[in-house]
């Protein structure tokens, strides 16, 4: 017994040895950021072996409230927090910009090809269950030459509580009243049309075998899986495809508030897709540990200047340099 | 007479601990779930039980639509799987040749452990288009003037849940009722060949007369396990929160809803709300358990029979 006692302390002090010379760095927030830190976490750690981190992808809400519980050094989220969480939270919170993606619309239609024209107008429409068949007067005016069929329109959506659902569900409230009314944004809403599916693969998994549907899907995930999917008119009345360029488009020539909590849907930009978001890295103003503060926001320096480059390769928007210039002097606000 | 020596007592005590922490741990769970509900049971009181939107924008919560998802899916399922199970129990257990027995009572054993995502993705893949271009036509062809076949045809919804459940009960029912066959005693069915009951009369009126407690037990546990099946009936029910009388009709599960949406549940009352489904699945489940243990009580005349 006295053997295996000395046996587990000896290892504890070796693990614990072996930590004291790297700095380990906890975080824990959107899904959707996931394969973007993992690569950032991998380069990063190649020229700077003294940082280790440990990223839990639980979702932004879960981001939000390990932050606010200061049981990890960083969260994200793919929605800002409200007013409300950031008073609850036991120091200043700062929102970091770290990466832009965009929703693409896909559909299932026998026949017809990729490049069905959207309007906001008939996105609300479809989604509020007003536009029911797919040869409705509105979407057949966009379409002049589609044969598009009399069946109806089967609409769906995100099951699970997500950012994806958050930015889509942002766009339709920015351009409807009637949706920002009645049913709002978040991660999950209560839709008043429509099947569920969970996760991206439940989306493109009804989508790919319903003939009729039409979803919402990341970008880079109707890519992948070679689903069809629409160019949208965005504010200015341009038919946008959503892309790397398009997307990051959305935050060139907006407002961007000092604090950052901003949302670039339907951005006024004349060449940006509308259905865009963006994830933020959540950090505190004062970080107590010095070690671990200037890490933090080396790494954050890093991934929004040459880490952007690796995350294009995974279908992420770079980040705008006037962007990024404001975000370096953000940081440089960051006591530790 | 009574000559008990310590290590007796010693093992009966640590024996007791066993039962006593199963007990201990369901209070825990109800308890647990009963304080973190407080400021949604606070806010929407009896309500929560009735009203059917589910609101998280507007905090507007209610469980109703979730509640009847979950009963009806669970008691769909009971309806497919119970016939296949205790027939398919009794050809192994009477009349199977015992190598044919053995090869199918291990295939049973196997499904029963498939992971029920692997069932989720086959639903998605293969059994939602099936339905769609299968089952449900021909349903609402020719039993289309009853209300539980009407409606828009998705595939996805309380039929292929129900399917999906039934696929995945059916190995429980099948391997307990099996055992429960087998263990009837040969004399009982000899006398009755004796008295020149036929094979069908034998089964009937002798083996299954006397292993219903035993069968009817398996079933509990199958329905146990339909009412809080989360993962395979999320990925083809359609969550979509409403009531409807039809089956071709996308619904919700309170297992469902936890699945979905607790991972980014941000508000207090959000959270609060979740929690009290995760009760109301308790309730649920406690309910439905009670209700068959006093079926089976009405068939074995009272208490007593089930505790033998």
């Amino acid at each position: 017994m006295k053997k295996i006692l000395a046996l587990v302390v000896a290892m504890a002090m070796m693990t614990s040895y072996a930590f004291a010379d790297a700095t380990l760095i906890n975080g824990a927030g959107s899904t959707f950021i996931y394969p973007a830190i993992t690569k950032w976490f991998d380069e990063y750690s190649k020229s700077n072996p003294g940082v280790m981190f440990n990223y839990q992808a639980i979702g932004s809400g879960g981001g939000i409230k390990q932050i606010t519980a200061m049981t990890v050094d960083f969260g994200a989220t793919d929605g800002p927090m409200t007013m409300d969480q950031m008073t609850q939270a036991p120091g200043r919170i700062y929102h970091i910009p770290m990466v832009m993606g965009a929703v693409a619309v896909a559909y299932n239609l026998p026949g017809v090809d990729k490049g069905l024209k959207l309007t906001p107008d008939i996105m609300a429409g479809i989604y509020l269950g007003k536009i029911t068949q797919w040869n409705d007067p509105l979407i057949t005016a966009q379409n002049p030459g589609v044969n598009l069929p009399g069946s109806s329109i089967i609409v769906v959506h995100r099951s699970d509580g997500s950012g994806t659902s958050f930015i889509f569900t942002d766009y339709l409230s920015s351009v409807s009243s009637e949706w920002k009314g009645r049913v709002g944004k978040g991660t999950s809403v209560n839709w008043p049309v429509g099947l569920g599916g969970k996760g991206n693969e439940g989306v493109s998994g009804l989508l790919k075998q319903s003939p009729g549907t039409i979803g919402y899907v990341e970008l880079a995930y109707a890519k992948e899986n070679n689903l069809t999917y629409a160019v949208l008119q965005n504010k200015s009345g341009n038919f946008i495809e959503p892309s790397i360029d398009s997307t990051s488009q959305a935050a060139v020539g907006v407002n961007v508030p000092a604090d950052f909590r901003f949302s670039i849907v339907n951005s006024p930009n004349p060449q940006a897709y509308p259905i865009a978001g963006m994830t933020w890295i959540l950090i505190y103003k004062h970080i107590d540990d010095p070690v671990k503060g200037k890490a933090i926001v080396d790494f954050i320096r890093w991934a929004v200047t040459d880490g952007q480059k690796l995350t294009a390769d995974l279908d992420y928007a770079p980040l705008p340099s006037d962007l990024v210039d404001m975000i370096q002097k953000k940081l440089d606000l960051v006591k530790y | 007479m009574s000559r008990q020596d310590t290590s007796d007592i010693v093992f009966r005590r640590i024996l007791a601990v066993f039962p006593i922490s199963i007990l201990i741990l369901v209070a825990g769970i109800f308890f647990q779930l009963f304080w973190s509900s407080l400021p949604s049971l606070k806010k929407f009181g009896f309500t929560f039980f009735y009203n059917s939107t589910w609101d998280p924008v507007a905090e507007n919560f209610g469980a109703l639509p979730f509640i009847y998802g979950t009963l009806v899916t669970s008691f769909v399922a009971l309806l497919i799987a119970v016939p296949i199970g205790v027939g398919a129990a009794i050809y192994l257990a009477e009349y199977a040749p015992p190598k044919v027995s053995k090869a199918i009572s291990i295939l049973v054993d196997l499904l029963a452990a498939i992971p029920s995502v692997i069932y989720g993705l086959w639903g998605i893949f293969i059994l939602v288009p099936f339905m769609r271009n299968c089952v449900q036509p021909f349903l609402g062809k020719y039993l289309g003037f009853l209300p539980f076949f009407q409606g828009p045809n998705y595939g996805v919804g309380f039929l292929a849940a129900s399917f999906i459940l039934a696929i995945i009960i059916v190995p429980f029912i099948i391997s307990v009722s099996r055992e429960v066959i087998l263990a009837v005693p040969q004399v009982y069915k000899e006398s009755a060949y004796a008295l020149g009951a036929t094979r069908w009369e034998a089964i009937f009126d002798i083996v299954l007369s006397y292993g219903r407690v035993g069968i009817l037990g398996a079933v509990i546990l199958a329905l146990g396990r339909a009412i809080g099946e989360t993962m395979a009936v999320t990925m083809i029910i359609g969550n979509n929160v409403i009531i409807s009388p039809s089956l071709f009709s996308p619904g919700y599960t309170l297992a469902s809803v936890l699945a979905n949406e607790f991972a980014e549940a941000d508000t207090t009352m959000y959270l609060s709300a979740l929690i009290e489904i995760g009760l109301v699945l308790f309730l649920v489940s406690i309910i439905v358990n009670i209700l068959a243990r006093i079926l089976i009580w009405s068939v074995t005349k009272g208490p007593g029979e089930v505790i033998k």
